[in-house]
């Protein structure tokens, strides 16, 4: 599988890891200034690039859901317009999973992959600029969409036809583009990943050497590549309905308006892999450094991984199942889904072996692991309640289904990247982050996301549809513990960026090897970590080969 | 795997300047369909993103010439444009599974087959066929008649075919060290492409003038603009790559060994290629 290169001569910095890591410093010439930020090639600044933008349009899109909120605070329309509302709710939809889950997960990739496989970069660096950049302006694009005449996207993030099409405002065909752009953003930076990990791992690493971090990204990218196209195509079959007068939706021209959905979850289903995938990985590379032990399982994982990754292309139409499925349809898509409880059951097992008899010690970051493991596999279950097709006919488009994906994708997915952020910190500053702060983050964050989505499961269960500014007398205590929960969580994060750039300007000093029970390549070079690192691969050959 | 010198370009400008003129392309194509102008933003984004990845990839070939790539990069393109061309086989799987499904399920249930054909209800008297020359809504006029795929469709297949098998040619011809067989074979290459274009040309303005065949005229053309036009667009942008490759095979730029500029190329042509051949089966004959 890796073909054997003759050992190189090691350079004349030296052939020691931090050796090498820091002697090319004075050889490049970087600018300074906003320009460096805007031409740079470093996987490293591009990383940071991507986790600031991440974390913007997390405080962005939490603006809107805070919106959202407030208006469902008490029952009747107090705050906000139903148009607006609507438009809050997809913008917060569109923000949240376009903004600020993806690009942290691509900026984590940015920064700790090429560091975990021993690469001097990513492999193509240039096109690394080019997908970064290319989101800012994609979402500067989506925001401006609210300014426009008749206001942005209205029709919620999955953009069902007709409400998207026939019915939907002017801005439509800008958000489109920006979508578009936003995904070739993700297909580049996908592209980037997989060469890197493909070609760039140190000599004699081999596949299942990696650590787990970069075996889900490469898992991840490939889905990217898969899907993304998938979603440009059917944005485009949109635009076409729309400003050029095809059928594709229109069931009068011969076309038919599920052929969006199924197209759309083509692209969906895989898409909410993407975004859980590496959260994983995090979990799997944290657990194992706090619990002192290896990771358990480790190939399963792997194997589970990759299982899921396939099995996510099968499952797209119980997105769908009261849209009017043929029987046949409905029972496969039931079981396939159901499958997927297997492999996502692995990974859980494997975990908590992974934590018994473990010496466990409760750093900000392992908190945060844990309490993914816990909440995400609530939204699990949910999950498997609404894959019973007879059942997801009465949970169908109530706020259990909100309840259910907010579970997987908040205490899941971005809590993965707060775990995520609070490992790593040290190596990216140089400095541990303060752990009495994170560790009120840490539980003002847990309770606060169980006040909001919790009682989310009663309201859906009782009948509560999604994405109405307005409801019935008895849905209103479930709905106020959960905005007293969503501002609770909201405001929160302020104390999440304190801490960040509290930890940027200054704090206790890191070692090299940050955490005592880490062991994975990143820890060998120092903190911080300086802007070009392994020049000289480091040699992971086997003596005995 | 890394040997220690895998090349680590510095700064750069043409990603960010790539990004400003892919946007202005997009939001000029924007105001002009929604408000009406906006078309010399659209085209000068256009002209931008030409103009930008003619000095990107001059920095590439610089780099490349001079000496700075070792075989580990070479590797990293051949991923790079691996993984994009996959990237692109998965545009058109949408765009080909979308016929599959209106054909297979949509058109038949609006004729009432099946236990969801309830929506027979919406137009009773709607027969489904394919293609589809009379769409269920009495807005909607459907096409006249269809293209023959025995006649031009077939010449463009055999165009695109001898174009594939000419490329492979000019390959052979530049791995053998023979410059000139590698050039004529690739200039052959680009006509057969460019007759292609012409004779789908001719057919759309056939398809509007004559059959009946617009993107207005219901779900057959509709798939049918939608797959034919994005294979044009390919092989248009195809030969704009193939042409690019004239001018470096002319400068001197590849090497016996080292090419992948212009295999990058043969990739992407091939491909082109094969989509042509799913098109002419499922578009035009079946």
């Amino acid at each position: 599988m890796a073909p054997k290169l003759p050992p190189k001569a090691p350079l004349e910095h030296g052939n020691s890891i931090t050796g090498g890591a820091s002697a090319h410093e004075g050889e490049h010439h970087y600018r300074s200034g906003p320009l460096r930020w805007l031409l740079t090639t470093n996987h490293k600044e591009i990383g940071t690039l991507y986790l600031i933008f991440s974390l913007s349009m997390f405080m962005v899109g939490g603006i809107m859901a805070l919106v959202v909120r407030l208006e469902l605070f008490q029952p009747g329309l107090q705050m906000v317009q139903p148009e607006f509302f609507n438009q809050m709710t997809t913008m917060h939809g569109l923000i949240m999973i376009f903004g600020a889950v993806m690009p942290g997960f691509v900026g984590l990739a940015n920064w700790m992959v090429p560091l975990q496989v021993g690469a001097p970069d990513m492999a193509l660096p240039r096109l690394n600029n080019f997908s970064f950049w290319l989101l800012p302006i994609a979402f500067v694009l989506l925001l401006s969409t609210l300014l426009m005449p008749g206001g942005g996207p209205n029709f919620g993030w999955t953009s069902y036809a007709p409400l998207s099409t026939t019915y939907a405002p002017p801005s439509t065909t800008f958000f489109i583009f920006s979508l578009h752009m936003a995904g070739i953003s993700s297909i580049l930076g996908a592209i980037n990943i997989i060469a890197t990990i493909l070609n760039l791992r140190a000599p004699g690493m081999r596949l299942m050497d990696m650590t787990l971090f970069v075996w889900t990204w490469l898992i991840t990218a490939f889905l990217l590549i898969a899907v993304m196209p998938v979603l440009a195509g059917v944005l485009t079959m949109m635009l076409l309905d729309i400003n050029f007068g095809t059928s594709f939706f229109n069931a009068a021209g011969g076309g038919d308006p599920v052929l969006f959905q199924h197209l759309f979850w083509f692209f969906g289903h895989p898409e909410v892999y993407i975004m859980i995938l590496p959260a994983f990985g995090i979990v799997s590379v944290i657990v194992p450094t706090f619990a002192r032990k290896p990771l358990f399982g480790y190939s399963s994982m792997v194997y589970a991984t990759a299982s899921i990754a396939v099995l996510s292309f099968t499952v797209w139409a119980h997105h769908m199942f009261s849209v009017g499925l043929p029987l046949v349809a409905e029972l496969f898509f039931m079981y396939a889904t159901m499958l997927i409880a297997v492999p996502t059951g692995v990974k859980v097992f494997n975990w908590i072996a992974t934590l018994f008899r473990g010496s466990i010690t409760f750093e900000t970051a392992m908190l945060f692991a844990l309490a993914f493991i816990v909440l995400f596999s609530i939204g699990g279950f949910s999950g498997l309640m609404l894959a019973i097709a007879p059942a997801d006919f009465q949970y169908h488009d109530t706020y259990f289904v909100v309840a259910h994906f907010h579970y997987v994708l908040v205490p899941g997915a971005v809590f993965s990247i707060m775990a995520a952020v609070y490992y790593w910190l040290p190596k990216w500053t140089g400095h541990y982050p303060d752990e009495r702060l994170g560790r009120w983050h840490f539980w003002l964050s847990v309770i606060g996301v169980n006040l909001l989505f919790f009682p989310m499961h009663f309201a859906g269960l009782a009948g509560m549809p999604r994405r109405i500014p307005d409801y019935a007398l008895q849905f209103a205590d479930f709905n106020m513990a959960s905005s007293i929960g969503g501002f609770l969580f909201g405001f929160s994060q302020l104390l999440f960026i304190w801490v960040i750039v509290k930890c940027v300007r200054g704090g206790v000093k890191a070692p090299a090897r940050s955490w005592d029970g880490a062991t994975d390549l990143e820890w060998t070079v120092p903190s911080p970590a300086p802007l070009h690192t392994f020049e000289t691969p480091p040699d992971m050959r086997r003596i005995e080969s | 795997m890394s040997g220690g010198s895998y090349y680590v370009p510095a700064s750069s400008k043409w990603p960010i300047f790539a990004g400003l003129a892919l946007a202005a392309m997009l939001v000029g194509l924007g105001i002009l369909l929604v408000y009406g102008w906006g078309s010399w933003i659209m085209g000068l984004g256009g002209v931008a993103i030409l103009v930008v990845m003619g000095l990107w990839f001059r920095d590439v070939i610089k780099e490349s010439r001079g000496g700075l790539y070792d075989a580990q990069m070479d590797r990293s393109f051949r991923w790079g444009m691996g993984w994009f061309i996959f990237s692109e086989v998965m545009f058109f799987a949408a765009f080909f599974g979308t016929l599959f499904y209106v054909r297979t399920f949509a058109l038949p249930w609006l004729d009432g087959e099946g236990a969801k054909g309830v929506s027979a209800l919406l137009w009773p008297d709607f027969a489904a066929s394919w293609p589809l020359m009379n769409p269920p809504g009495s807005e909607i006029e459907g096409p006249r008649g269809i293209a023959n795929p025995w006649q031009l469709p077939l010449v463009n297949t055999l165009f695109l075919v001898t174009s594939s098998i000419t490329l492979t040619i000019a390959h052979e011809g530049l791995k053998a060290g023979h410059r000139d067989s590698a050039r004529n074979c690739l200039i052959v290459t680009l006509i057969l492409g460019v007759c292609f274009l012409l004779v789908q040309g001719f057919e759309y303005y056939e398809a509007y003038a004559h059959l009946g065949i617009t993107l207005q005229a219901g779900i057959y053309g509709s798939t049918f603009f939608l797959l034919t036009g994005f294979h044009g667009a390919h092989v248009t942008v195809g030969a704009i790559i193939l042409a690019s490759m004239l001018w470096r095979l002319q400068c001197g730029h590849f090497e016996r060994d080292n090419h992948f500029g212009f295999e990058a190329a043969a990739w992407y042509w091939h491909f082109v290629d094969v989509v042509w051949i799913g098109l002419f089966l499922f578009v035009y004959v079946f």
